[in-house]
């Protein structure tokens, strides 16, 4: 497909604030609303109340610090602002942001692991990670509960910094899950970031990346498996605002169900001094039964032309009849059809996500998904795990 | 000593129009170590033949029976047949993105055998078998058909024919498609794993030139959904001499009688 020319920003957000009044209530027909259901969002766009209390739990290796600080703390500058009802909502809700913070120039090895429990009800959270200049740091993001939640995730990399970051949204199937991760990068810096969701009844991840110096690079990954009638929406925005930056968006769904629903919105701005940028952004589906539906809508926006290059590509594919009668024609049962090609889909993105034993973690969750059975894992586990 | 029994065998495709009669009453026995040719014009039904062995959801037996030693295979699903011991070698191989060729064939043959093979043993096992069929190591990586030639997709199928070690293989057309240096290294493959006396042969053929690399043992007309003549390796030898033009005017007749 050749990229999409569009009047400038205008997937840029109209309307940033602090103010949930700032923002209309959704009726449905917004672009940015209109793949959603509303109805099972569990009110989050009325005036909703906190029911209950998001547990954010931080096991920091040596060196990182953790403190909870007032949200007014860091408006403003400090932080990018909301940029819809709901995230205004959860940022107002929300006394205290959980912070971590990497010291510049340390080298954390061990992975910083962050558990968000959402009990049932409705809850709220902050969380806030900065990685000092010239610092190294992996963490992995775990959602986990029955709740309704709404929240944000921001990662700052300061100035040559490399940050490691893993979202896996994997609540319990009654949990709706709307959460906002937004990735800042200095001069230099570089993240990748990894958004993975295979739990919850609803969920609605809006990341994005904006440039506050030349040289930043953010690899975007993105993995969703949705079943059973779930709703997996997947929104990426990459806000090239700044010269000689990198963006490389790579979102791949699985899905398969009557009624499940997959979405994956993404949109790319360069913007006019933004030169010598480089980017480049893909999403793929696979949809393995009849009745599931996957929506895929790349944006490239351009408002200069000196760049190294643009490109977008988006391609929803089926493993249809043909392929499971030849896979089952070489003996191989249905279930484990399913699963050599879930593994083999999913390969290139857990290859790349730089948070040690993800991969294997993600896949057990998705066998499971899958109907795994022991002659899967002995075929699976023996020292041939998915592509080499 | 296996033997695939086919009986009486009906079968029909569903359509828009409702069931379309495709095999009209099949009768043949294959056994172990025989290699039977069936060979007849374009449209009879032969590949229909194959798929309903293998069991194509696409095709309802109406009528007969294929038993496998005496056990029922209309009975099973697909996968079971080919852990019983069929192979069903397509003439259009399907591709499957994303899965390689190598995590493909360990799992189908740890299906087939019942056990994982041994990693260091396996991957011997089938850097020797592609050597012998002159695929490049590099196919291990990659995706199960995708963006293969016509040949290669054809030595792909014997390939796994070696590994699997089916009891009965069923050649669906292997020869179409392939130029002469492609046709002996499949048919070379093929009589590998024929000398080893462990599988019968069902090839399904169109043209009499693959059946000069493979010798069969007997050879069948086919014509409007059933086997209308038996014979020796004469009998190909007179097809090629004469087309098929005989055996269609003669089963139209008695088709009609």
């Amino acid at each position: 497909m050749s990229p999409v020319m569009v009047p400038a920003t205008d997937h840029a957000p109209l309307v940033v604030s602090y103010d949930p009044e700032a923002f209309e209530v959704p009726t449905g027909r917004e672009e940015e609303w209109r793949f959603t259901p509303l109805a099972r969002l569990a009110g989050l766009h009325e005036h909703p109340q906190a029911t209950s209390t998001a547990r954010i739990e931080v096991s920091a290796p040596s060196g990182v610090t953790v403190t909870d600080v007032d949200v007014a703390e860091l408006e403003g500058d400090a932080s990018a602002p909301p940029i819809d009802r709901i995230s205004a909502i959860a940022w107002a809700q929300a006394s205290t942001i959980t912070r971590v913070v990497v010291p510049a120039e340390s080298q954390i090895e061990d992975v910083i692991d962050i558990v968000v429990d959402t009990p049932a009800g409705v809850s709220f959270g902050q969380l806030r990670i900065d990685i000092g200049a010239f610092a190294q740091a992996k963490a992995l993001i775990r959602f986990t509960g029955a709740g309704v939640f709404a929240g944000g995730i921001q990662v700052h990399v300061a100035d040559q910094a490399r940050a490691a970051v893993a979202t896996v949204i994997d609540p319990a199937p009654t949990a709706v899950n709307v959460s906002r991760l937004h990735v800042r990068l200095g001069r230099d810096a570089s993240v990748t970031s990894s958004v993975i969701s295979l739990g919850g009844d609803l969920v609605r991840m809006n990341a994005s990346v904006e440039y506050t110096a030349p040289g930043g690079d953010a690899e975007f990954l993105g993995l969703f498996f949705a079943d059973g009638g779930q709703h997996h929406e997947h929104r990426v925005f990459v806000d090239h605002s700044q010269p000689h930056g990198r963006s490389s968006v790579t979102y791949k769904g699985a899905l398969e169900g009557e009624g499940t629903h997959t979405v994956w919105i993404g949109d790319v701005l360069v913007r006019a001094n933004a030169i010598g940028i480089d980017t480049y952004e893909v999403n793929r589906n696979l949809v393995l039964s009849d009745g599931a539906r996957a929506d895929s809508v790349p944006n490239l926006e351009l408002e200069t032309g000196e760049v190294v290059g643009a490109g977008h590509a988006s391609a929803t594919g089926r493993f249809d009849d043909e392929q499971m009668f030849y896979l089952r024609s070489r003996g191989i049962t249905e279930e484990l059809a399913r699963v050599l090609v879930v593994r083999g889909f999913f390969a290139d993105i857990l290859g790349r996500t730089r948070i040690p034993g993800l991969a294997e973690s993600v896949m057990t969750t998705i066998d499971a998904r899958l109907g795994v059975s022991d002659l899967v894992a002995e075929v699976l586990g023996d020292g041939d795990d998915g592509q080499s | 000593m296996s033997t695939l029994e086919i009986v009486d065998l009906h079968a029909s495709v569903e359509t828009d129009t409702g069931d379309q009669p495709i095999l009209r009453g099949v009768d043949l026995t294959i056994t172990q170590g025989q290699t039977h040719a069936v060979m007849g014009p374009n449209g009879s039904g032969k590949s229909t033949l194959a798929y309903v062995i293998a069991g194509h959801p696409k095709y309802r037996v109406t009528q007969g029976s294929i038993t496998l030693d005496g056990t029922d295979v209309l009975d099973m699903s697909v996968d079971e047949r080919a852990r019983a011991g069929l192979f069903l070698a397509m003439q259009y191989p399907v591709e499957i993105p994303g899965v390689s060729v190598s995590n493909f064939l360990r799992t189908s043959v740890t299906a087939v055998r019942g056990e994982a093979p041994k990693l260091r043993l396996w991957l011997k096992e089938m850097k020797e078998a592609m050597a012998a069929l002159s695929i490049d190591p590099s196919f291990a990586e990659r995706s199960v058909n995708e963006g293969f030639s016509g040949g290669e997709k054809k030595r792909h199928e014997i390939l796994q024919l070696e590994l699997i070690k089916p009891k009965i293989a069923v050649l669906d057309e292997t020869d179409s498609g392939l130029d002469v240096d492609a046709l002996r290294v499949v048919s070379e493959g093929v009589n590998r794993y024929r000398e080893s006396g462990q599988t019968g042969t069902l090839l399904i053929t169109h043209y009499t030139r693959i059946l000069r690399y493979i010798h069969p043992d007997f050879v069948h007309v086919f014509v409007d959904g059933r086997i209308v003549e038996s014979g020796g390796p004469e009998l190909a030898t007179a097809l090629e001499d004469e087309g098929y033009e005989k055996f269609i005017g003669a089963a139209r007749a008695g088709a009609s009688s």
